[in-house]
């Protein structure tokens, strides 16, 4: 059995090639599919957003990480049903209505996708009752939201509300984020968490479901 | 090339702290030496501050114009906030910005027809961001169309081509230059602007990016610029450009700005 330290390594160094490689060496080896999934990806999309929250690699090279591991999850996901493999948590992710910013949302996305998190991400100018809709769907543990501008912002505490209307708001916890976002913002509108960057997010997401 | 002086901006601690503190002082002298540096215009963005925006860029228009004599540049994604702010200001504002994103150019279109002003055009479209050189020009064109047939003249348009982080997509720098050059074309005597930091969003040395980016963008025709002027290397990079670019006659600004001391390496 294989220790998944190639693999680990492949999706660090952003190796697409070589992180598939691997992975489908493992998989034909007959590995756990859990394991190569936490072992070969996900310790080490933790290890880049350490990296990265430290100053030591940057967005260019995250984003290089994620797609490694993207590619990869393509030949596991088909197998997950099979060997049980369940998702961290599931989270929706939208930029709210009125905005048309998505660069800081989709590293979040790619980022929580590499943590172990499923994401449903509802795209730009997503209106309150949308993510309130697809959350209660997807019975969503984390409903992550972003603006870029101060004139959308207020469609933060409008999702809020939407998700008390949708009787859920007891159910998930709400995370946002954004340029002109702030932690204090968050607790005027009673959002469970912010997060300032896409490393963070991973982090409070973790912190928000009880995790380490 | 226009200049207008970025300083002034609410997410900036310092300044927040000022306005929320009414330190004129300190609001003055971040204008002057904006406008001793080289601005033409200075930017004034209260945006950070929600509900208090409107009240906080009035004060900081007629603080400033109450002691300087010098156009602004209003800074909000905010119609009534621009209304409010354009009405107290002396002389000729340039409004920061328009695009074609739902509502937004409805509710500026009476704004920036109010008085006579000067125009930021933002190529955003209704549904997504553009991502290629044509995409941007689409909407420049339609921004430049509909602005002009409402009365405001060619020469005050200012489109800006909305400037994304090369770390996302590396094909960010050459958008924005080909749409440069594409705009400056088609549209003679139209004006270009941008502000540089969004190009460097995300990677280590942004200074030593903006700065040549800067000089990409000039030397595609970009007219006007969203910039620190007291970043000594940044307008060190300027007046160098503007020279190779045989704007400078008799290397006199150049030689100026050295003699000055002022002419960063």
């Amino acid at each position: 059995m294989s220790d998944f330290q190639a693999l680990n390594s492949s999706v660090i160094k952003g190796d697409i090639q070589g992180a598939v490689e691997e992975t489908r060496k493992a998989i034909d080896e007959g590995s756990p599919i859990q394991s190569i999934l936490d072992q070969g990806l996900i310790s080490a999309m933790d290890e880049v957003g350490a990296k990265f929250s430290k100053g030591q690699l940057f967005v260019p090279q995250m984003l290089r990480s994620a797609k490694t591991m993207q590619e990869c999850l393509k030949l596991l996901k088909p197998l997950f049903k099979e060997a049980d493999v369940t998702p961290k948590g599931n989270i929706v992710i939208g930029t709210v209505k009125g905005d048309l910013h998505d660069i800081g949302k989709n590293l979040v996305s790619m980022m929580m996708e590499g943590a172990g998190f499923t994401i449903v991400d509802l795209g730009v100018d997503v209106a309150p009752e949308a993510f309130a809709e697809k959350a209660k769907e997807a019975e969503a543990d984390i409903v992550a939201m972003s603006a870029l501008l101060s004139t959308t912002m207020p469609a933060m505490p409008l999702t809020v509300q939407a998700l008390e209307n949708a009787g859920i708001r007891d159910k998930v916890k709400v995370m946002i984020g954004g340029a002109p976002v702030t932690e204090k913002y968050a607790r005027d509108i009673k959002a469970d968490a912010y997060a300032s960057d896409a490393g963070t997010a991973v982090a409070e997401a973790k912190k928000l479901l009880g995790m380490a | 090339m226009l200049i207008v002086g970025e300083k002034i901006n609410s997410s900036r601690k310092s300044i927040a702290e000022a306005i929320e503190r009414r330190d004129a002082d300190l609001i003055v002298e971040t204008a002057r030496e904006q406008a001793k540096a080289g601005a033409h215009y200075i930017d004034v963005n209260a945006g950070t501050f929600l509900e208090k925006e409107t009240e906080h860029l009035c004060w900081l228009v007629e603080t400033i114009q109450d002691r300087l004599d010098l156009p602004l540049c209003l800074d909000s994604p905010n119609p009534r906030a621009l209304s409010e702010a354009m009405k107290l200001h002396r002389g000729e504002p340039m409004i920061n910005s328009i695009s074609l994103e739902t509502e937004r150019f409805e509710d500026l279109l009476p704004v920036v027809t109010a008085g006579p002003c000067r125009v930021v055009a933002l190529c955003m479209a209704q549904t997504s961001m553009p991502t290629t050189v044509e995409e941007r020009v689409k909407v420049g064109a339609e921004l430049i169309e509909r602005l002009t047939a409402h009365g405001v003249p060619l020469e005050k348009i200012h489109v800006d081509p909305l400037v994304q982080p090369v770390s996302v997509d590396t094909r960010m720098g050459t958008a924005i230059t080909g749409a440069i050059a594409r705009i400056m074309a088609d549209y003679p005597g139209v004006q270009t602007i941008c502000g540089l930091s969004n190009i460097s969003y995300g990677l280590p040395q942004r200074r030593l990016i903006n700065r040549n980016f800067l000089a990409l963008c000039m030397a595609q025709g970009l007219s006007s610029a969203i910039v620190d002027p007291t970043d000594n290397r940044l307008m060190a990079t300027l007046y160098a450009v503007e020279m190779l670019l045989g704007r400078d006659d008799f290397c006199e600004r150049f030689i100026d700005a050295y003699q000055e001391g002022i002419l960063a390496e």
